[in-house]
């Protein structure tokens, strides 16, 4: 079949859906490629790179359209687009579903088949196809490097001959992919970085990027995060009111705020508010990743930079990906290969849209004339969704108590077994004669020794210890050397054979175990 | 003055053999023990031969020579994926020439009672001894060799069905006779009988009778343990070969076997214990062969098994820095050591860090894998232990299983209602991937599903692992 790549027509799109390089694995998948000329321009990638990977580079769109059986491409296709779909056909693109009705009418009245690449659901087989995460990823870095921009300072703090520097302040909010990218930018290029997020589990993954997790006082049982597929909720009144103080309470010491916090489906939340904005020291920067879903700071206008009356800018971009074509058109290239990779397990370069499979199922849309949006929840958990029981940490003097306790019960144990042991040998000494005394001796110091000698023995030399006792084992010899002269000819037959079988497993023993020892080698 | 010899010798041969096996606890300790075990045996053949073995030294020197020219050839043609085989079989040996040294104890015994007191004081050797001892004396040496014969009867017969199983000549699958268990316990008491009967009359008859019962439950019992029990059994036929050569030292008042013996049996002892312990099981459940029941239904395993081709474990394996491999008994079966040795020379050469965690009953012998492993060069120092290793699978990119399946079962964490519930099992599911390579959907040794199968992070890998690791070198270089 085959797959093409038309260009762009959002207005300032600089990404497109399909690189060399993801040409060239998507071909061993079987797929023929194909792309609109002048596709890949903007990010960096020539119709001669293209060709060099073996794709098709056709004239106009129309031609494309209609002469690829599968079209990936990047943003929510318009009506023009979506008309030229047919049953025959299938999409592959981020398509907005939520609110995007009409689209997803038009895409059921051709019959076509639409995969929409921000449904693809958050569980680790599908996170290589996890298009939201790679973009946001970007994002999150692009955001770190605008605020520098706009911002007339050093993110690390220097001491120079010209004076002090102190390191730059920076607060993220929302710490979800693109959130954690942007604190460890932020840290690496020195800044003193703090995170907040209204999930407290990821409290951890925020300490691990290098920031400081921003604790509220207030305590309420939060929903797990994990409940609604690893994304955020909406939080109760309590909780924003507690959150709001505690923002009030840093604004006026940062000097960059990054605000990443979006629900699902939802407009984004006000939660840098007027007041906190004008407590901001001048030449502040806010870069608001929310802006598309109206912003988490108030006075962010989409796609606009404003600087406010007390010098504070506020950054509204919604296209960071697309500032950096080049790389997010790699990695989005890289997601559909994968998703194509899935479609496709016979590598013929036949599609086998397998609604039985969850990631698959959650991503399409629209499939043979039905809406199949919302998808059933997925079968598997997006995260470990049982709760972890928590041992509940001891104190000092409990595990003190403990360990005496242990104690006790181990002496008492191996009293007990003295005792018991000293019993029977006592016992046996009462009844029996002192030769056999004697040798009983012999024997339970050997066994003794045995035990303690045994213990130490490393477990990667169990077979060596094996072969080993087996050849001292043999020490059986020994009676047969010392009945062999003695008696009737049986005796001498049995004890000849004896010596014969033993030896054998004398040398077959010692020499199988030189031989085992001499293979383990360092390196 | 001789016996004097004699005892010294003992005593620094006892103290060799210790050493021998007290240097077992390092690899390089080792190679200079099994030397001490070396001149420990032959100091005390020789100090035998020239003290209390009376005559016939030359032809015993040739049975030596003979027996040891057929103990050469055999160690050094065999395969190590063969050692679990060639070690029962050696206990073979030892059970039955402990057999016929307590036999020939029981004839002995009954020519020198025959005498009479000047033809006694003219014996030497053994019989000297025998001629010397009491009637309480005597009885407690028929016990001895009674009890000597019976382990020896055991150890005998099991082994050669142990041998059987192992290569393949026996079906591997438990089974028994109608009756079962009650066969064993009928054969075990039909011996106490023997025994009373053989102390009251000293006739060789009820001894004779002894002997076939012990065979039959040697026979039997090993019969019903399945393959994947072999660690357990193999340890305890060792132990038992121990007993039997401590049980024939006290009825010939020979110490050193007595020293010896207590020291394998004591080691075999330990083995089987830490083989147990491994799969949370007791030694009875293992000896009585199966597993135990369930004690409720087992977890749904949800989810589908996914394939994977060698292409993708190779970018995997490319883009990942850190790799355990867990090998298991179809590692050995399928002979595939030596591409998985080759395989972490290549990733090992690309810088990434490569290690094997090893399980304590992996494979058909304790040790195994190792054995396996070092054979085909993988350096002893990535070989891990389970407890060493266990802690280290969340921050591993990959974990590859080849050929083991019970042992990385997650459900004997997660079902408490499974039959291994409770068996210390390698986490390799804590790893962001795992790759499974395995010839087909089948359950393993114990029959029960193994969830690891149908998680989100892992991909099966299915074929002959020796194919699949060739076709996975290709892609790797």
């Amino acid at each position: 079949m085959k797959l093409g790549t038309p260009k762009e027509i959002f207005e300032g799109e600089a990404r497109v859906a399909m690189t060399p390089d993801s040409a060239r694995q998507l071909q061993k998948l079987g797929y023929e490629c194909l792309i609109e000329t002048g596709a890949g321009t903007q990010a960096g990638f020539s119709d001669a790179a293209y060709e060099d990977a073996g794709v098709t580079v056709v004239k106009t769109a129309a031609a494309l359209w209609k002469e690829a059986d599968i079209i990936a491409k990047v943003r929510q296709p318009e009506t023009t687009e979506l008309k030229r779909l047919n049953k025959d056909k299938t999409l592959i693109s981020f398509f907005n579903p939520g609110g995007n009705e009409e689209g997803m009418e038009l895409a059921k009245s051709k019959g076509a088949t639409v995969v929409a690449m921000e449904m693809v659901p958050r569980i680790s087989r599908a996170q290589k196809m996890d298009a939201l995460s790679s973009m946001a990823n970007i994002a999150g870095y692009r955001a770190v490097i605008e605020a520098g921009n706009n911002f007339g300072r050093f993110f690390t703090g220097q001491i120079t001959a010209a004076g002090k520097v102190p390191p730059a302040k920076v607060l993220v909010v929302g710490a979800g992919v693109a959130g954690l990218a942007a604190i460890g930018t932020a840290t690496s290029l020195g800044a003193v970085t703090y995170a907040f997020d209204v999930r407290p589990e990821v409290a951890e993954q925020v300490e691990s990027m290098g920031a400081e997790f921003v604790y509220l006082d207030f305590e309420e049982e939060q929903q797990d995060g994990a409940a609604t597929g690893g994304y955020a909720s909406v939080s109760s009144p309590e909780f924003r009111e507690a959150q709001l103080a505690k923002f009030r309470e840093l604004a006026p010491e940062i000097d960059i705020v990054i605000t990443t916090a979006l629900i699902p489906n939802r407009e984004a939340p006000k939660l840098w508010l007027a007041d906190m904005i004008a407590a901001m020291k001048p030449g502040s920067v806010i870069v608001d990743l929310a802006a598309e879903k109206g912003g988490n700071a108030e006075g962010t206008v989409a796609d606009e930079k404003v600087v406010t009356d007390n010098g504070v800018t506020i950054i509204g971009y919604t296209d960071f990906p697309s500032r950096m074509a080049s790389q997010s058109s790699s990695l989005y290239a890289t997601n559909i290969r994968h998703m194509m990779a899935d479609l496709t397990p016979e590598k013929d370069g036949v599609v086998n849209h397998n609604m039985e499979d969850d990631v698959i199922r959650g991503a399409t849309v629209t499939h043979e004339g039905e809406i199949t949006f919302p998808p059933p929840p997925p079968k598997v958990q997006a995260i470990a969704a049982k709760p972890k029981e928590v041992v509940p940490e001891l104190t000092p003097e409990e595990k003190r108590a403990q360990e005496v306790a242990e104690f006790k019960a181990q002496t008492k144990q191996q009293v007990t077994l003295l005792a018991v042991g000293a019993a029977v040998i006592l016992g046996v000494g009462l009844v029996a004669p002192a030769s056999f005394m004697q040798h009983f001796i012999v024997f339970v110091l050997a066994v003794f020794v045995g035990f303690q000698v045994i213990w130490n023995v490393s477990h990667s030399l169990h077979t060596p210890l094996m072969a080993v006792t087996n050849a001292i084992s043999s020490i059986i010899i020994l009676g047969a050397l010392m009945q062999i002269g003695s008696g009737s000819f049986l005796v001498i037959l049995l004890a000849a054979l004896s010596v014969f079988m033993a030896g054998i497993n004398i040398f077959g023993g010692f020499l199988v175990t030189r031989r085992m020892l001499a293979m383990f080698q360092k390196s | 003055m001789e016996f004097g010899f004699t005892t010294a010798a003992y005593v620094v041969a006892a103290v060799l053999f210790i050493l021998s096996l007290g240097g077992l606890s390092g690899q390089e300790s080792a190679k200079r023990a099994v030397w001490y075990g070396i001149v420990g045996m032959g100091l005390a053949v020789f100090a035998t031969l020239v003290g209390p073995g009376s005559g016939f030294w030359l032809l015993s020197l040739l049975l030596i020579a003979a027996g040891g020219a057929i103990g050469y050839m055999l160690a050094s043609k065999v395969e190590m994926t063969q050692m679990p085989e060639l070690v029962a079989g050696m206990h073979a040996l030892v059970g039955l020439a402990a057999v016929f040294v307590g036999f020939n104890a029981h004839f002995e015994l009954g020519r020198v009672l025959l005498m009479d007191d000047s033809a006694k004081k003219a014996l030497e050797g053994f019989a000297a001894l025998l001629a010397k001892k009491s009637q309480v004396e005597i009885n407690i040496l028929r016990v001895e060799a009674a009890l000597g014969i019976w382990i020896g009867a055991v150890t005998f017969t099991g082994s050669v069905i142990a041998y059987g199983k192992l290569s393949g000549r026996v079906t591997s699958a438990a089974t028994k006779l109608p009756g079962g268990h009650m066969l064993n316990a009928g054969a075990a008491g039909l011996s106490l009988i023997c025994l009373i009967w053989y102390l009251s009359t000293g006739a060789f008859f009820p001894l004779f009778i002894l002997t076939v019962a012990a065979l039959f439950i040697g026979y039997h019992l090993i019969m019903g343990i399945g393959g994947a029990d072999m660690p357990v059994v193999v340890s305890m036929l060792n132990s038992y070969s121990g007993w039997a050569a401590a049980a024939i030292g006290f009825s010939l008042g020979n110490d050193l076997l007595i020293v010896v013996g207590a020291l394998v049996g004591s080691s075999g002892a330990i083995l089987s214990y830490i083989m147990c312990k491994a799969m949370n099981r007791s030694f009875i459940s293992v000896i009585l062969g199966g597993f135990g029941g369930t004690t409720g239904p087992a977890m749904e395993v949800e989810g589908e098994q996914i394939a994977i081709d060698a292409d993708g474990v190779a970018t995997a394996l490319d883009e990942a820095d850190s790799v355990i491999i867990i090998p298991g008994y179809g590692m050995a079966v399928a002979q595939a050591q030596q591409n998985v040795a080759e395989l972490t020379r290549r990733l090992r050469a690309k810088g990434k860090e490569v290690r094997f965690a090893i399980h304590p009953v992996a494979g058909r012998l304790p040790g195994h894998m190792n054995v396996l492993l070092a054979e085909a060069k993988v350096p002893y120092d990535i070989v891990m232990e389970m407890d060493e290793i266990n802690d280290d699978f969340p921050e591993t990119d990959v974990a590859i299983v080849i050929g083991s399946n019970d042992i990385v079962n997650p459900a004997a964490q997660e079902d408490p209602n499974s039959p291994i519930a409770g068996m210390p099992v390698l986490e390799c599911w804590k790893a962001k991937q795992v790759f499974v390579s395995k010839r087909g959907q089948g359950t393993g040794y114990s029959g029960i599903e193994n969830p690891l199968f149908y998680k989100e992070n892992t991909r099966m890998f299915y074929g002959d692992a020796k194919q699949s690791l060739d076709t996975l070198l290709t892609l790797i270089n």
